[in-house]
């Protein structure tokens, strides 16, 4: 009796325990898959937007970042599902993290090197922070609500990333004890740059900053301190719309 | 128990609870505008609502499918169903609430329109229960049409003063159960009041009305600016104030403190000082900066695009329009402006400032040389006789809303041709306009305005407009100044230094070399500059038709400078729709087509569905003159009261108290026409014929003669436009009452079973109208609607008089 009834539960139990070790690698796959996807179509689309950015492809490491970090750790669980689809997503507390291909734009923009010295104002969800740090960025990242700076904290954590440092505070003063930087990444709504910013701004450094609302990218500005301190602003869109006068000349 | 049953048949129209009933769902209707305006944004209030107004239509429907148990039980059905109005009122907006559509995710997640059909579906509940009670009474008492129809009508036009008055003297929320409540003592009235379960009902309505604040709340949608920033650690809520303009929030945030300065210079060293967040519906922030007399911390505000005027005048006198917060009189002062006249249409803002911040604004409005004026800005500049040096109109409307460009249905009176005439026309000479706007890439706003400014000025003569302007921009502002003289040399040179110690880029000033544009904030290419010769070049014709967005300025008739969309844009939108490209697109106007598409089909499907329900018991003969007459009226009584009260918007000058007075004049003469319509012992038809000759002849000499009116009687108090607007609709609005009544009677007497389908017809048609009539403006301006509208009364009346 015993035996028969171990006889029938042992492939019962292998089944059970080939379910459990198949799930998460399955799933694992499936992000993959989906993160391979997405680099694809970001990779068409920086094709196609090469006129306006002034940058015919993206940089391979960025590209690479975009294939690893699993962006699915930093979404809400109702919206796994979609998070390698190509756009915006709530990440609660009434925050957004922009659509991959904006994500990608903007991190190719700063043209980081290893080691850089990067500043982040808006943690939210840590996936841009995430990226940074793959990209052998020290990263230090800002966040204002305190929900949010707490969430982004345990998702960079449980994805690995305990390298980036991590504070809640006031973005506009910037992370004084850790200036300069090499590069400064906005990623929440500003009437202005905040002047302290820029000073932390190594020469030759460059600050990306998104325009626009939750759930729509206007454009980028991107701020370059020049070799003597001046300041140039560039106003990147992020498609190709040019030129404004369609018609037959235009093409 | 006899007695009862004999008084259940009672045969009475019961014409009280009539116009309660339609007061209270006119009021309604307003009010939702109100409260999706602070959890939503207003534009897609304006879709729902449109929609949900179809339960009007929904109502004919039914009625006219079930007529004959309906009838057998009007009271109880009337009682019923204004009893579940009151009851749905209430909580199908609270269940609006828990649906919680988000439209800024509609562009990328499709199960947002799911959640918007919920909507509709919870919305169309109210509106269509209180619709069964009115169309039941029409459909009961036909015969009465006429003194029926002055209580619906005339209870509508008091519904429209009443809810202005509820919104001054309660929170939105508070106002909604006292409309429920009034949908509620409706319903007792019919009843009868000395019946008991009428009691009840009055209880009940007396429950609502007095319920405690909190009992229903407001949940705005996480995204909107107040939302969020109530997020943020430290902020709280420092005052409060609600009226029928909006609901202001002052939100205080001593920890992460606002520092509000759009486009502040990269050269500016200091950031601004302490300030607190204005909100009005949720939507923001409007600065109010802490000012102590000392104008040292205010340094930043010469950082901004438009300080500029102020370093081309001398001591100028100023004239703020849009004063809000006061961040634009504190500008003058700190330039030492000779005197300020301040604009602002909200008093709320004012009392605000002066009253409870006191301390902390420093009173701006209050001193010396400063003078506050409670008025709509254009009508306050075309009544005005005062003369300006400068007349400053900076940032009047928040980021969000343009950014996302939901702003296109929206008229505004501010940026026309003939806005910008009347503006110049105040200026001393060499006085200076100087109007600031967000930056949007590609350029619209902007342009926009620079082809409105210099069709205003070659209207005013000015051969060669390139020298009257100028054009800067930094990477979030840009600021067009329009002057009444050529900008002299002086003013060029110190234009020049202004922009170049602040790192603005220049666009336009006379004679300005190409390479000068395009220097600190790098577009792709000096998409500015470019416009602004092209606009100033003999190819502008050329420019403007091959130009992806809509340009063409804006006027009077056309008040639609937010409108930037063009069809032929659409495909290649779409396209880059997922490649970043999703702000390229211009979703007001879209979204307007959208809403007109949903109308009509629903509207459509409505009509159709009592022929297939209720075939049988409707006679064949006569289906097309029905509804050939009853769509004809609902179209063109629509179509001429939207028309007017965009045209005395402008005479009357306040939105709100125009559109008020405009909408319940129309109402309130529309019933005295309908009840003159029954005494009259003329043939029917004859009275239509008259009417619509009278409503077409005194609409098209309206067109021709208001504006030499309004422009001589600008100068009147306000009691004396309202007074003279009232008179100037009253002969219109008679008129127009009587030909809807005198067509439900004659169907009464010759075909009742059709009085329903008739009367849900005219709903449906007027639903479908309030959006087409915004639509056709935009296209071909409000003159073609009033024409439009006069067609189709004289059409009508041709119907009417045909023999069935």
């Amino acid at each position: 009796m015993r035996a028969c009834l171990q006889a029938f539960l042992t492939p019962l139990f292998a089944a059970a325990l080939l379910l459990f070790a198949d799930t998460p690698a399955a799933a694992q796959d499936a992000n993959a898959d989906a993160r391979r996807r997405m680099v694809r179509e970001i990779a068409e689309m920086a094709a196609e937007t090469a006129v306006e950015t002034g940058r015919p492809r993206l940089d391979a490491r960025v590209m690479a970042a975009m294939g690893q970090v699993p962006r699915h750790r930093f979404v809400q669980p109702g919206d796994v599902g979609q998070a390698y689809a190509n756009r915006p997503l709530p990440i609660g507390h009434g925050q957004t993290i922009s659509q991959p291909y904006i994500v990608a734009l903007m991190t190719d923009l700063l043209a980081l090197k290893p080691g850089d010295k990067v500043l982040e104002i808006g943690t939210g969800s840590g996936y841009q922070a995430a990226i940074l740090a793959y990209l052998g960025a020290q990263t230090h990242s800002i966040e204002i609500i305190p929900a949010l700076a707490e969430q982004g904290r345990k998702n960079l954590a449980d994805a690995g990333y305990r390298q980036v440092r991590l504070r809640t505070a006031d973005g506009y003063y910037g992370w004084p004890e850790a200036a300069p930087f090499d590069a400064i990444i906005v990623t929440a709504a500003a009437s202005h740059v905040p002047p302290p910013l820029v000073q932390q701004l190594k020469p030759g450094g460059r600050m990306v900053i998104p325009v626009g609302t939750a759930f729509l990218t206007q454009h980028l500005l991107l701020v370059q301190k020049q070799a003597d301190g001046g300041v140039i602003t560039r106003q990147i869109l992020p498609v190709r719309f040019v030129p404004l006068t369609g018609g037959p000349k235009g093409g | 128990m006899r007695g009862e049953a004999g008084w259940l048949r009672d045969t009475r129209p019961p014409y009280l609870a009539v116009g309660l009933l339609s007061g209270a769902a006119l009021a309604y209707e307003v009010l939702l505008t109100r409260l999706f305006a602070i959890i939503q944004w207003h534009h897609f209030a304006y879709m729902m609502i449109s929609v949900a107004m179809l339960g009007w239509g929904a109502a004919g429907t039914l009625v006219a499918s079930l007529r004959a148990p309906l009838q057998r039980h009007f009271r109880l059905a009337f009682t019923a169903s204004a009893t579940l109005f009151g009851l749905s009122a209430v909580a199908c907006f609270l269940l609006t609430q828990a649906i919680a559509f988000n439209p800024l995710a509609a562009v990328w997640d499709p199960r947002q329109f799911l959640r918007l059909g919920l909507v509709y579906l919870c919305l169309l509940i109210p509106f269509m229960t209180a619709a069964v009670a009115l169309c039941l009474a029409f459909s009961r008492f036909g015969g009465d049409a006429p003194r029926l129809y002055g209580a619906d009508i005339l209870g509508a036009g008091v519904g429209a003063l009443g809810v202005i008055a509820l919104l001054m003297a309660l929170p939105p929320m508070h106002a909604l159960l006292a409309v429920a409540a009034v949908g509620l003592a409706a319903a007792a009235t019919a009843y009868g009041l000395r019946q008991r379960p009428a009691w009840g009902l009055l209880a009940a309505a007396a429950v609502l009305a007095l319920a405690p604040a909190d009992w229903v709340q407001l949940r705005p949608l996480a995204y909107k600016d107040l939302t969020q920033t109530l997020r943020i650690m430290g902020t709280r809520v420092a005052a409060e104030r609600s009226g029928p303009l909006g609901s202001i929030t002052v939100v205080e945030s001593p920890g992460v403190p606002f520092r509000h300065a759009p486009g502040l210079s990269l050269a500016a060293a200091r950031e601004p000082p302490v300030q607190l967040g204005l909100y009005i519906d949720g939507d923001g922030p409007m600065p109010v900066v802490r000012y102590t007399g000392d104008p040292e911390p205010l340094a930043y505000l010469d950082g901004l695009t438009w300080a500029l005027p102020y370093h081309l005048l001398d001591r100028p006198r100023v004239l703020v329009l849009g004063a809000g917060g006061g961040e634009a009189v504190l500008q003058a002062l700190y330039h030492r402006a000779r005197s300020v006249d301040a604009v602002e249409v909200n008093p709320q803002l004012v009392n605000l400032v002066e009253g409870p911040l006191a301390d902390f604004s420093g009173r701006p409005y209050s001193r010396p040389g400063v003078r506050v004026h409670i008025a709509e800005a254009r009508a306050f500049v075309a009544g005005s006789r005062g003369r300006y040096d400068l007349i400053q109109l900076a940032l009047v409307d928040a980021f969000g809303a343009s950014a996302a460009g939901l702003t296109a249905l929206a008229e505004s009176y501010l940026y026309t041709v003939e806005a910008l005439g009347v503006y110049l026309d105040r200026l001393a000479p060499g006085g200076i306009l100087a109007i600031t706007r967000w930056i949007d890439l590609p350029p619209r706003d902007l342009v926009k305005l620079a082809a409105t400014a210099i069709a205003a000025l070659e209207g005013r003569g000015v051969a060669d407009p390139g020298a009257h302007l100028a054009l800067i921009r930094s990477w979030k502002t840009g600021t067009l100044l329009v002057s009444n003289a050529p900008l002299t040399p002086a003013q060029i040179e110190r234009l020049r230094a202004f922009c170049r110690e602040r790192a603005f880029d220049v666009a336009w000033y006379p004679g300005m070399p190409a390479e000068e544009a395009n220097r600190y904030n790098q577009l792709a290419q000096p998409y500015f500059y470019e416009a602004l010769r092209a606009l100033l070049g003999p190819q502008r014709q050329d420019f403007v038709a091959r130009y992806k967005y809509r340009i063409t300025p804006a006027t009077d008739d056309r008040p639609f400078h937010f409108h930037f969309f063009r069809w032929q844009s659409l495909p290649e939108w779409l396209r880059l729709r997922e490649r970043g490209g999703v702000s390229l697109m211009e979703w007001g106007y879209p979204v307007l087509v959208a809403t007109l598409i949903q109308a009509a089909v629903i509207g459509v499907a409505l009509i159709l569905l009592p022929l297939v329900l209720a075939g049988k018991r409707l006679p064949r003969r006569g289906r097309g003159t029905v509804l050939g007459y009853f769509a004809l009226l609902g179209l063109a009584f629509m179509f001429v009261e939207i028309a007017f009260i965009q045209r005395f918007m402008l005479f009357l000058g306040h939105p709100l108290y125009a559109v008020a007075a405009v909408l319940a004049g129309f109402l309130i003469f529309a019933g005295l026409g309908s009840r003159l319509a029954g005494r009259l012992a003329w043939d029917a038809r004859r009275i239509v014929t008259a009417a619509a000759l009278t409503i077409a002849g005194v609409a098209l000499a309206y067109l021709m003669l208001l504006p030499q009116v309004f422009h001589a009687l600008a100068g009147l108090p306000d009691a004396g436009r309202v007074a003279v607007s009232l008179l100037l609709i009253a002969p219109l609005a008679l008129a127009m009452g009587m030909p809807f009544p005198l067509g439900l009677k004659r169907l009464a007497d010759e075909a009742p079973a059709f009085i329903p389908w008739a009367w849900g017809i005219n709903a449906c048609a007027s639903v479908v109208a309030a959006v087409l009539a915004t639509l056709l403006a935009m296209h071909l301006g409000f003159t073609a609607v009033v024409v439009l509208a006069g067609l189709g009364y004289l059409l009508a009346a041709a119907l009417f008089r045909l023999r069935r």
